[in-house]
């Protein structure tokens, strides 16, 4: 074949290629940046505006609704909750899902069905964990009830109103919805050690507890990153379960409130969503500065080679 | 219960495996955990059979009598089965669209050497960064500005948009796991890459196109924040949205709150136990990839 020929040949595949290229991989990028990056980028630019949300935003502030933000108490209360809701979560469901894992990795009867059924509150809605836990344990509900019916009246509590309990109502709840998923990630990363470690490590007479320290806990490393990445971001943007429990006003009361919920109390129910939106850009760049610095220095060696070239 | 219990013991027996250490104590704690983990859902599903009065002076007990009229009640309620069909057309539409969309994209993304591949990738994986949450205030003006407000439209394309980076971080590695030599023989054989993708990809891709599915369409299911905020009128309402406005509309009617909640969370329930070993298995396959 003359040298010409297979030239244009090879260009046309190549036009071909990036024909597939775009066709293939198009609409999935125009509705991606139409409705996750755009919408993003106009938060950044409403926040500039006191704005109703009707008509074109042209009452321009400048920084004001971001001077107001940072200096709302209620905020700042927001905020914290946040951070040590991030902390307990942490703290509270690593370890916990860690030993979870491990106990339920054993060989035994019916491990599939106790896998399925410590996943099942994951897979219930907010909406519904939130109104069964709030009857449950509003002042006259069943905890309550219970509580006393098993002769431990003492411990009755105003599980969601008092400020000093509800953090931690909240931060059960939160531990019982999300546990299972963390407790199924962990097993999958304790089902991709080779189990011929374990075996080496007990022929050399290493213990149930020494082998878990010394070789599952290093070589589930990378999972527990993934998780806490995925748990800390969780714990910034957390709404659905507060807003749905502790409601539009009572949550900064009872000490629940977080950013999200001050940004659609103080935004769109308030009907300021240009202040919604600075909030809302406030939650973004806090959520992308920490993300950005666990990024760099926990996840790396874990993303090395996942964002780089290379097909295996 | 019982009779799924009895065939995984079955199962186990076969396989002829001795129980390790410390059993006992190891089914102790795993039945306390299953008995926390699922007594807020029995409490739901139990409260239903009761009646309000029963519930104000024992709200720990179990019903007595079983009562029936609440669900009932919901069972033949209009507003109950108007949210059905809006959740379930909402997450039909919405797996649809992340399933075809995902595939499309995270062939591309597995299979093709281009420029540009990386950066593409870290875009979609950048998006797990952007939880709705952040954008959920702009986003209420982008659909306004469409006109598709009040329309479940307004909820299926940012709800498909949202779900994509999930959707390629777990399907990209499975495509890229389809061995070359299977696309090497398509190739002499005559077929091009996208007849590849069509005849070979979309079979091979089956099992982690499922897990995407389920994940979308339980995400879609249960999704609140963002029909919260594009739905204002009761017809539109998807089932989160009908339990939070039966619940406080009929505040001090506990019981039938509590069988319309039952009722509404049973399909994504169900759905999960079917289909579950295929969501453990989707998310194994994210983890190692």
């Amino acid at each position: 074949m003359p040298s010409a020929d297979r030239r244009r040949g090879k260009r046309a595949a190549a036009w071909r290629t990036r024909m597939e290229i775009t066709v293939l991989s198009g609409p999935a990028i125009i509705v991606f940046l139409g409705f996750v990056i755009f919408p993003v980028a106009m938060a950044a630019y409403y926040g500039f505006f006191n704005w109703q949300g009707y008509g074109p935003a042209t009452d321009f502030v400048g920084l004001k609704n971001y001077v107001v933000i940072f200096t709302d108490p209620t905020f700042l209360e927001a905020l914290t909750h946040n951070g040590v809701i991030l902390v307990l979560s942490l703290v509270m469901q690593g370890p916990l899902a860690i030993l979870l894992a491990l106990l339920l990795n054993q060989k035994m009867r019916g491990r599939t069905i106790i896998r399925v059924l410590i996943f099942v509150p994951y897979v219930i809605a907010e909406v519904i964990v939130g109104t069964g836990f709030s009857l449950m344990l509003q002042t006259s509900g069943a905890m309550n009830a219970l509580l006393k019916n098993i002769g431990l009246g003492f411990l009755q509590a105003d599980w969601l109103a008092d400020p000093a309990i509800a953090i931690w109502t909240l931060m059960f709840i939160l531990t019982w919805k999300y546990i299972g998923f963390a407790v199924i990630l962990f097993l999958a990363g304790l089902q991709g050690i080779p189990t011929e470690l374990f075996e080496a490590a007990a022929i050399d007479g290493a213990s149930y507890w020494q082998i878990q320290r010394r070789i599952t806990l290093p070589l589930l490393g990378p999972t527990v990153r993934i998780w806490a990445f995925l748990s800390i971001i969780g714990s910034l943007q957390l709404f659905d379960l507060v807003y749905i429990i502790w409601g539009q006003y009572v949550a900064g009361v009872a000490g629940t409130s977080t950013m999200a919920t001050y940004m659609v109390t103080n935004g769109r129910d308030a009907g300021n969503f240009g202040y919604g939106n600075a909030v809302a850009v406030v939650i973004f760049f806090i959520s992308l500065i920490i993300a950005l610095i666990y990024q760099r220095f926990v996840l790396r060696r874990d993303t090395a080679g996942a964002l780089t070239e290379g097909r295996k | 219960m019982s009779a799924t219990t009895s065939i995984v013991t079955r199962g186990r027996h076969r396989e002829k495996e001795r129980l390790q250490w410390g059993s006992p104590a190891v089914y102790f704690i795993a039945l306390v955990l299953v008995a926390v983990c699922l007594a807020p859902v029995l409490y739901i599903v139990i409260g239903g059979f009761r009646t309000n009065a029963q519930i104000t002076t024992n709200p720990a007990g179990l019903p007595n009598p079983w009562e029936f009229g609440n669900y009932l009640d919901v069972l033949t309620s209009d507003v109950f089965w108007l949210q059905v069909g809006n959740s379930l057309i909402a997450a039909a539409f919405t797996t649809a669209g992340v399933v075809v969309l995902g595939l499309m994209v995270s062939y591309v993304l597995a299979r093709y050497h281009f420029r540009g591949r990386g950066a593409m990738y870290a875009l979609f994986a950048a998006g797990l960064m952007f939880p709705i949450t952040v954008a959920i205030t702009p986003l209420y003006i982008l659909v306004k500005d469409l006109g598709l407000m009040n329309s479940l439209a307004g909820v299926i394309l940012p709800q498909i948009a949202f779900a994509l980076p999930t959707t390629v971080i777990i399907l990209v590695p499975f495509l890229r796991a389809i061995p070359d030599e299977i696309e090497e023989a398509a190739a002499i054989d005559g077929a091009g890459r996208l007849g590849f993708f069509f005849r070979m990809v979309l079979r091979l891709a089956v099992p982690g196109v499922v897990t995407v599915g389920i994940l979308a369409f339980i995400g879609s299911w249960n999704s609140y924040l963002l029909p919260l905020f594009i739905l204002n009128d009761a017809s539109t309402y998807t089932l989160p949205l009908g339990v939070q406005a039966f619940s406080s509309q009929y505040s001090v009617d506990t019981a039938r709150v509590l069988a319309f909640t039952s009722l509404a969370m049973l399909p994504a329930l169900l759905f999960f136990l079917v289909f579950q070993r295929r969501i453990v298995g989707g998310l194994t396959g994210a983890v190692k990839g």
